[in-house]
């Protein structure tokens, strides 16, 4: 076990070190001149070439990389053209509200795919079944950006049942303070026993994660529908068929035991994915995380800031592959074997 | 055929609304009631119109209609889509096969570079990439192929390496039968099943991808007719104008769905447990 | 305890389409060992899943008549069918190690099969414990998961529960085709003794003509789909009536000529 953690760790590592170089790239040789954004729209000739020279960019290219290599290890990403603080500073208040955020969403997504999967597979060919199946196409191919905005309009504006914004309301700032322990506004109030804050944060959470939730439901629907269905071809379930147990019993017993295994495998996927998905239905929300803050960086045409959450999110990918890999390996010896 | 049809209601419904959108691109300019809506044409006099009779997506901030730019539209996203994936089967394929039928050190290069670029999440990717590129729907282009080609090298150096392993291609090998014809021959047409599947799954995650892009203005810029675009401008007048936003999101999702159900159903019949390998 | 299949036909589609499995007749009697001879796809598998009742779960359609001991068991009501499943006809598969659930102890399938059955929970434990030792097995080993035992520990473990059900007829689809030649010896030993103390109805299904020679009473033999040849075992091979079965005679390697 231990020689395979090495070598996935080592794998990881060189991805890891592949990865920056890519955003090396994105960053600094794509873009026409860098020199130029940095200094500024209305800069004279001079003020570029000074800054070229600041930035470092008539050193060879060997040079500039292990600079920026250097910088990455040290915790030195840059500083955010726009709001001029150091970009890991940025990532670092603004990630928690995304975390936040995407464990909702998945918690959403696992208790409902899960079940519906079950259901699908129990009774296949069934009405259930093909609504299922097709509500999961429905979640996997959903633009999440407009399901926001759909759902924004018509459970915050029209029928005023949920918060339109934000992660909680800002008027119980004053009247019950928010301790800030985990920059996440739920768990803060939770421990805090802050119960109006609480119901304030879930009552705000509730829209987005929904929203972020359709993908991960959709697929995980998918996924146990087929393990599920699978299983059930297998000769055990006949087995157990053949010895008198009723199907109900063959399904709930025998068969769901098995379903957990494709969930598992697919989470980080899932999660990598419903991170990115969260980009692009922060900023309907005013919710203050990455995602925001990305958006407002493309818009601003904020490199530094871009490849540092680029960067950021690609690393948190690998480190959760990386664990979920060594998890199953623990759990299964076939797997580190190979 | 009929009966294929009818076993397999996904393919049935997915290949229909994919062709209608293949006929819509089509015949876009004989369907549009106005044409020039798509393009450069402005009527401020009508903006924000509801739904109506003359305009029946109505019009937006610009009194264009919006039924004439979401049929535009299918020429837009799709069109992107079939160049994203033309240009990640044309670099994918051939590493794939360099990694996975030569195997050795060409492989693991090969694959280290694909693990890196699998590495992000392909929207985070391709956002980017798009970023630094100056804004255009060919910068979207490039920006998502640029991510997307790593699957392709993933699934065809499968195929191959799997192939190159079997007792018959070796035995071709010792007959001194050049690899290139042992390629053609036995590996490409063992591939082509599971490219096939993954094309169609892919073509509903491209569609996304770039309107996503070009919701956030990375991708299409006005008056191109794009659907992602058209949510983001859609998006200041949408509590009161709700037709703008709600049409052409409809239409990204139409378009995604009809392709994931094509791709899927495909997959269904395509299954290699149930087609014997050749 | 007596097993009569009768114009017995399994399709997959509608009446019109071609039976993938039709036998004529076929019986077993108590304290009997009938073989059912083969090739794969020859409709051997659809016929034990059609004498269970579970054809269905396969895509299939069954008409003919199945009787145990007199009573009609095609169109049975689930329940009814249940019961009789596993309590008074037992089956044994293929693989032994894909025949039990992963992820439960073997005692566990063995006891909770024994209490569905109608037994007490004490009851249950004697009777495993007894069964597992009438096949030479140690009552220790039902603590185990199914990854922890061999092939041939696995299929004694399911003669085992047959034995503890009382099963009066026990279904063997190709029970030793995926086990090494000494240890599928000690389980057709297995079936024998079952046969002669226990006085059991056993169908033994396989593709090994030289397995059947030696074990079975009778032998049936099918090919695609139908009967070709049926009789005393010993007739069967000194005389066969149908190429089909020269054939599958003349594939049978022997040794030292």
């Amino acid at each position: 076990m231990i020689r395979y953690a090495v070598r996935r760790v080592a794998l990881a590592l060189v991805v890891v070190a592949g990865v920056v170089v890519l955003t090396f790239v994105i960053a600094d040789v794509v873009p026409g001149d860098p020199a130029t954004s940095w200094a500024g729209p209305h800069a004279s000739a001079a003020q570029i070439a000074r800054a070229r020279q600041y930035l470092g960019l008539d050193e060879p290219l060997p040079v500039r990389i292990g600079r920026y290599f250097g910088g990455i290890v040290t915790g030195n990403w840059g500083i955010s053209i726009h709001t001029h603080r150091p970009v890991l500073s940025d990532i670092g208040t603004a990630a928690p509200a995304t975390v936040e955020l995407v464990i909702a969403a998945l918690i959403i997504g696992v208790l409902a795919g899960v079940p519906l999967g079950l259901a699908a597979a129990r009774w296949p060919g069934s009405l259930a079944d093909h609504v299922i199946r097709a509500g999961s196409v429905l979640g996997v191919s959903m633009p999440v950006f407009w399901l926001a905005l759909i759902l924004q309009l018509v459970f915050a504006q029209r029928l005023r049942l949920l918060p339109v914004a934000g992660q909680y309301d800002p008027n119980l700032i004053f009247s019950h303070p928010l301790v800030s322990r985990t920059q996440m506004p739920v768990i803060d109030s939770l421990i805090s026993g802050n119960w109006p804050m609480l119901g304030s944060t879930l009552t705000h959470l509730v829209l987005p994660a929904v929203v972020v939730a359709a993908y991960p439901a959709g697929v995980i629907a998918r996924m146990t529908r087929a393990q599920v269905l699978d299983t059930l071809g297998e000769t055990h379930v006949q087995m157990v068929r053949s010895l008198g147990f009723p199907e109900r019993t063959v399904f709930g017993t025998f068969a769901m035991k098995l379903a957990w295994n494709p969930v598992a495998a697919v989470l980080a996927l899932v999660f990598a994915y419903s991170l990115v998905n969260s980009f692009l239905v922060e900023s309907i929300f005013d919710w203050p995380g990455l995602g925001s803050y990305a958006a407002a960086s493309v818009a601003t045409l904020d490199t530094p800031a871009i490849v540092g959450v680029t960067l950021f999110v690609a690393i948190a990918y690998v480190a959760c592959n990386l664990i979920v890999d060594l998890v199953q390996a623990a759990l299964d010896p076939r797997i580190r074997l190979r | 055929m009929i009966r294929l049809l009818r076993a397999n209601p996904l393919i049935a419904v997915g290949g229909a609304i994919s062709l209608l959108i293949l006929l819509v691109a089509l015949a876009a300019p004989l369907i549009a009631p106005y044409p020039a809506d798509a393009g450069s044409a402005t009527h401020p006099e009508m903006a924000l119109q509801a739904p109506s009779l003359q305009h029946l997506f109505g019009t937006d901030q610009v009194g264009r209609d919006v039924f004439s730019r979401v049929i535009y539209g299918t020429r837009v996203s799709p069109f992107v889509a079939v160049l994203v994936l033309l240009i990640a089967c044309a670099v994918g394929i051939p590493l794939g096969v360099i990694a996975g039928y030569f195997g050795g050190i060409g492989d693991e290069v090969i694959m280290r570079i694909t693990d890196v670029f699998l590495a992000f999440p392909s929207l985070l990717l391709a956002l980017a990439f798009a970023a630094v590129l100056p804004p255009s729907l060919t910068s979207l282009t490039i920006a998502i192929a640029i991510t997307w080609w790593p699957w392709y090298t993933r699934l065809i150096r499968g195929q191959a390496a799997s192939v190159a392993g079997r007792p018959y291609v070796e035995a071709c090998r010792a007959l001194g039968i050049p690899s290139w014809r042992i390629l053609l021959r036995h590996v490409l047409p063992n591939s082509v099943t599971p490219l096939i599947v993954q094309v169609s799954l892919d073509f509903g995650g491209v569609i996304l991808t770039a309107s996503a892009l070009s919701f956030l203005g990375l991708g299409a810029q006005d008056p191109t007719p794009d659907w992602g675009l058209m949510v983001a401008e859609g998006e200041n007048y949408f509590t009161t104008q709700w037709w703008l936003v709600t049409f052409p999101g409809l239409a990204i999702l139409l378009a995604a769905m009809a392709f994931t159900l094509l791709g899927d159903g495909l997959r269904d019949v395509l299954d290699p447990r149930r087609v014997p390998l050749r | 305890m007596k097993l009569e299949i009768r114009d017995l036909q399994v399709r997959f589609g509608g009446p019109d389409t071609r039976p993938v499995a039709s036998v004529p007749e076929l019986t077993v009697d108590g304290g009997e060992i009938a073989g059912l001879a083969g090739e794969s796809g020859s409709g051997k598998s659809m016929t034990i899943l059609a004498v269970l009742g579970l054809a269905g779960t396969a895509g299939a359609a069954v008409t003919g008549s199945v009787k145990l001991d007199g009573q009609e068991l095609t169109g049975l009501s689930g329940a009814a069918l249940r019961a009789i499943r596993g309590r008074r006809i037992a089956a044994i598969f293929q693989s032994p190690s894909l025949a039990f659930n992963p992820v439960f102890r073997v005692g566990q399938i063995v006891s909770r099969t024994l209490r569905m059955h109608g037994l007490a929970a004490g009851q249950a434990r004697e009777r495993a414990d007894a069964a597992m030792r009438s096949v030479l097995l140690s009552p220790e080993l039902l603590r185990r998961y199914p990854s922890q035992l061999s092939g041939g520990q696995l299929q004694r473990v399911a003669i085992a529960l047959a034995l503890a059900l009382r099963a009066e007829v026990l279904l063997a689809d190709e029970p030793t085709s995926a086990l090494d030649v000494t240890v599928q010896a000690e389980v057709l030993e297995l079936l024998r003794e079952l046969r002669d103390t226990r006085g059991m109805a056993i169908l033994f299904v396989s593709h090994d003509l030289a397995v059947i020679a030696e074990l079975c009473d009778r032998v049936t033999i099918m090919r695609a789909g139908e009967v070709v040849e049926q009789g005393p075992t010993g007739q069967v091979i000194a005389a066969p009536r149908h190429d089909y079965t020269r054939e599958l005679l003349a594939a049978v390697p022997r040794i030292g000529g």
